[in-house]
């Protein structure tokens, strides 16, 4: 058993008085795949930003692959990559120059770069299609080339937030065979969030399950599926986070607010 | 540094790849040139003070650099919304690197347009008086175009969204170039017109640029150049203290 690469003790983050993340402790060790699942407005995409120096946590420790992230976030953000909930590229660069930008910015020496630019594009099969604008792509290729993007600079952690989102059946596929194949090859290790919960007991080693900032089940599909007496995990996650769905209109301007304050600070 | 570059080169390949914007942003100087230029220019020399088009021409030009750097910093607030902000906000550079690369090409694709706007300027009839101080007038540009990139990128970094735009061009944008000296003289008499002219640190860049072109600073060629450097770097380091209190 290795030294766990993500380490979460007692986290918390606030915004004005309500508490997205309320005191979660969690570990993954080196080399998993990591699902971290919730209904919405449930305090996930929160924690991945948190990891990913993005937001800084009201109280609480944290470690990700041996740096504090508060501390020293230059040397977090060079050991993980990241696929975000939305797209983050340059629409009007080419697929090569999206890739080319951020080996530059992540430091990645000339030849490395170049070699690690056409092996990332062959592997994610958009190598005939390096000199097209990103703005021709379609959803799938898109996320194809993020994932390709965010491990250009061989990140010990790859952080997907709902990569599959908005996609459809096939491309869903597509993507996380990539994703697994990934593990296998770069020996990476993947945190990541859906709302697929078949997806999540295909891919996943290991599960937590947040509900209003709280860890509320934390295990493997099989322990979770057994410890709710469920046929599947989606039955164990209705079971641990309740039948009720969160407001619909609520929940996404929950989400703009909370937006709004992460903007404003 | 090589980050500085790569963000450089990101908003250059931006320019010239999107002819539309290019071509779109040069329509506004070309018009105010010719038809102020034409128009007003029998009433500027029966007044006794020469060549209208003469005495505009710098002040054509600067108006080309403020609009096209102030909107060139003003891009972060698209790229937050289409989300490549989100890409440089996680990689392991320093905020400042990033705020001094988007400034450097912001400012780099402001003063290319007000290359042009000069080429099309001399087009239309003017010509600088002294050739030989043309490096002094493209100092003038390079410094004007990073203080008002440095103003877009300040302004972009507080803005939520595109909602604020119109705020920015009426009451922003607008003043400041036409309290400039841009269209007409510093006034002699003490107003406020005047007053507002003197308070304007474009005024400066206009002078500078029009001493350099024309010969006669109403500033003094040491006040313009000490004025737009100290606050092109001011804002240089505001733009880059807002743009690092961002949280993607």
């Amino acid at each position: 058993m290795t030294a766990p690469i993500i380490e979460v003790c007692d986290l918390v983050k606030r915004f004005d008085g309500f508490t997205a993340v309320d005191h979660i402790s969690f570990a993954v060790p080196e080399g998993v795949v990591f699902a971290f699942l919730g209904p919405n407005g449930a305090g996930k995409t929160t924690t991945i930003k948190m990891l990913t120096t993005v937001l800084a946590p009201s109280e609480g420790r944290l470690m990700i692959a041996g740096h504090d992230p508060v501390a020293a976030p230059l040397l977090v953000r060079r050991a993980f990559g990241i696929v975000f909930q939305d797209p983050s590229l340059d629409d009007e660069l080419t697929a090569a120059e999206n890739m080319e930008l951020h080996g530059v910015l992540y430091r990645v020496p000339r030849v490395d770069r170049r070699r690690r630019i056409d092996a990332l594009l062959h592997f994610v099969g958009l190598w005939e299609r390096r000199h097209d604008y990103v703005k021709r792509f379609s959803g799938g290729m898109k996320r194809r080339l993020e994932i390709a993007r965010a491990l250009l600079h061989r990140p010990r952690i790859l952080f997907l937030d709902e990569p599959t989102s908005g996609l459809d059946p096939q491309t869903r596929n597509q993507i996380w065979e990539f994703i697994r194949n990934l593990c296998r090859d770069e020996r990476v290790t993947v945190f990541f969030t859906t709302h697929y919960m078949e997806e999540a007991e295909r891919v996943a080693d290991q599960i937590a399950i947040i509900d209003h900032g709280r860890i509320v089940a934390e295990g493997t599909a099989a322990t979770l599926r057994q410890r709710t007496h469920g046929r599947t995990l989606e039955d164990a996650f209705i079971a641990l986070t309740g039948h009720g769905i969160r407001e619909a209109d609520a929940a996404p301007l929950d989400r703009m607010r909370m937006m709004r304050r992460a903007w404003r600070r | 540094m090589s980050a500085v570059f790569i963000l450089w080169l990101r908003q250059l390949k931006r320019y010239f790849r999107s002819r539309a914007r290019m071509i779109g942003s040069l329509g506004q100087p070309i018009l105010f040139l010719l038809a102020l230029g034409f128009g007003l220019g029998p009433i500027f020399a029966r007044a006794g003070r020469g060549n209208y088009v003469q005495f505009l021409a710098p002040g054509i030009v600067t108006m080309a650099i403020l609009f096209t750097a102030v909107f060139g910093g003003i891009e972060i607030i698209w790229d937050r919304q289409l989300g490549f902000l989100k890409e440089t906000l996680v990689a392991p550079v320093s905020r400042f690197a990033i705020v001094l690369g988007r400034t450097l090409g912001g400012a780099t694709v402001a003063l290319i347009q007000g290359g042009i706007v000069f080429l099309v300027c001399v087009a239309a009839g003017f010509w600088p008086a002294h050739p030989l101080l043309l490096p002094l007038a493209l100092l003038f540009m390079t410094l004007i175009a990073v203080m008002c990139t440095a103003i877009g990128t300040a302004l972009g970094s507080v803005l939520q969204d595109m909602q604020g735009f119109q705020l920015i061009m009426n009451f922003i944008v607008l003043p400041l170039f036409f309290f400039s000296s841009a269209l007409f003289p510093v006034p002699d008499r003490a107003g406020a017109v005047r007053l507002a002219v003197r308070l304007n640190p474009l005024s400066y860049g206009v002078d500078g640029l029009r001493g350099a072109l024309n010969g006669g600073f109403a500033f003094g060629v040491a006040t313009d150049f000490a004025v737009l450097g100290t606050l092109a770097a001011l804002l240089l380091a505001l733009g880059a203290w807002l743009f690092a209190r961002i949280e993607a």
